[in-house]
């Protein structure tokens, strides 16, 4: 970072300070939402068969992620305590339905793919509970720092999960806009008659709770502080 | 803060106001995207029904390619009388146009509770359903070689959920030129199945029994067939007997439709 854009920063509140900094990037890695804290794993199953369909969810919960840690946070000091969750609950449904109801107008391909899981994304643990540890109690500063880190933490499990899934279940790699792109020349495919065949385990559901367990053993054998104690 | 945050009178206006912002940001998000919801929600139906005479369309040429390959759509009723018939353009908006027959709406409706209560007495399913002033919608179409087909859409039940589909006929109205299906909820694996082609290749070439009891039938998976039934799905016996169910069910009415041409003409 250049002094002059530290400076800027310092200036306003600290934005970028080490405290602010570590909610952005203790998700990532020691506190991440599904490898460590073992949340929403759910969806990290059931939609990473599709690299486009992990971009698209990733990015809804982003944004449902951030809208409702902001909105709480601002709301703070007026919810009731009596009906917060309740609350809670409200703001991240009516985020969840503008994210489909914008799905089914501009990706309707993808959005019948991902069919009940954007709606899912309401009971998705990782929300409610950021909302109701962190949003409650912090500045929307903060909070919009920590919806970032944790839509990230959650995300790029899903992107490493899904990339492994196609790339050896299908052969292929597809974005959103872009469809699928296969690596190999169709014929080499052996439903075309050549040698290669698709590892069809890795489309079904298992090989998604297998490439998260590989992916923890990877994680926990690098950062030995978060292996539990027996 | 003056005001007690945690007062009951506080928390009923917090409530109130909560509703009424969050209604109102809703139902002008789903306002503002119900055009483009609806357009696609045609796009897709158009691209089901090329699929079923085997004319592959996407999004972007759904529209052309319909217009293209069908000549003209008809809505008949339960006994199998045209109430109305339009080839010109479709116009999704227009509720008059055959095209605009939401036949999955109808089936939850009032065909889904008629069937159940039926059980298999086809009198008793057809007295239930005379007075529901249901239409059905046909669209005939014609391929690049001239030939004369007909694409009907079927509704029916699976394991968990909504079954449907598209099935055509050729010219003499009993050989199954193609079919396509697909489910909301079915078993992946095991229902879901009944939407990939080894299954719906199986249908290519087969005849209605129009003698027979059962117009066509989907046999429990592995039993032998003939020209009048495929085998289904195996592990997937309840939604297999749910296709079979939709296509008896369906193909019924339009048979009579049928009927009453092949008399008109001769």
């Amino acid at each position: 970072m250049s002094t002059e854009t530290a400076a800027a920063t310092a200036k306003k509140e600290s934005l970028f300070s080490k405290k602010n900094r570590k909610l952005l990037v203790d998700p990532l890695d020691d506190s991440n939402p599904i490898t460590v804290q073992v949340l929403g794993i759910c969806s990290a199953l059931a939609i990473t068969v599709q690299l486009q369909q992990a971009v698209i969810m990733s990015l809804s919960v982003l944004f449902v992620m951030i809208g409702g840690n902001v909105i709480v946070s601002l709301l703070r000091n007026m919810i009731p305590d009596r009906i917060r969750i309740i609350v809670q609950l409200v703001v991240v449904a009516s985020l969840v339905i503008i994210v489909d109801q914008v799905l089914k107008a501009f990706q309707p391909d993808i959005s019948e793919k991902l069919s009940v899981f954007v709606g899912l994304i309401i009971t998705n643990c990782i929300i409610m509970g950021r909302l109701e540890a962190f949003a409650l109690g912090n500045k929307p500063g903060p909070s919009f720092l920590d919806a970032i880190g944790n839509a990230m933490g959650y995300a790029w499990i899903l992107l490493a999960v899904s990339i492994v899934r196609e790339v050896f279940g299908s052969g292929a790699i597809s974005l959103p806009g872009m469809g699928q792109v296969k690596f190999l020349p169709t014929e080499w495919f052996m439903s075309e008659g050549g040698f290669y065949e698709n590892n069809n385990l890795m489309i079904l559901p298992p090989m998604a709770l297998i490439t998260v367990g590989i992916i923890i053993w990877i994680q926990r054998s690098r950062n030995q502080a978060l292996i539990e104690e027996n | 803060m003056a005001i007690d945050k945690n007062s009951t009178g506080y928390t009923f206006l917090f409530s109130i106001a909560m509703v009424v912002v969050v209604g109102t940001a809703l139902a002008f998000t789903a306002l503002s995207l119900k055009d483009r919801q609806d357009a696609n929600a045609a796009d897709k139906k158009m691209m089901d029904i090329l699929g079923a005479i085997g004319v592959s369309a996407d999004r972007t040429n759904a529209n052309t390619l319909f217009a293209e390959y069908v000549v003209e759509r008809v809505a008949i009723d339960l006994d199998g009388r045209q109430v109305s018939a339009t080839s010109t353009a479709v116009d999704p908006k227009d509720k008059a146009d055959p095209f605009s027959i939401n036949v999955k709406k109808d089936y939850r409706a009032s065909i889904k509770s008629a069937v159940k209560a039926a059980d298999g007495d086809e009198a008793a399913l057809a007295a239930a359903l005379s007075d529901k002033d249901l239409q059905f919608p046909l669209f005939r179409c014609v391929t690049d070689s001239g030939q004369n087909l007909y694409v009907i859409p079927v509704v029916g039940s699976g394991l968990w959920g909504p079954i449907w589909g598209y099935v055509a006929l050729e010219e003499d109205m009993t050989t199954i030129f193609g079919a396509n299906f697909d489910h909301k909820t079915e078993t992946p694996g095991l229902g879901a199945e009944i939407k990939e082609s080894f299954f719906t290749d199986k249908f290519k070439g087969k005849k209605l029994d129009v003698e027979g009891s059962a117009l066509f039938s989907v046999l429990k998976g592995g039993a032998p067939t003939d020209e009048n039934s495929v085998d289904g799905i195996t592990g997937g016996t309840i939604t297999s007997k749910g296709v079979d169910e939709m296509i008896n069910r369906t193909l019924k009415v339009y048979l009579r439709y049928f009927e009453s041409q092949t008399r008109a003409q001769r």
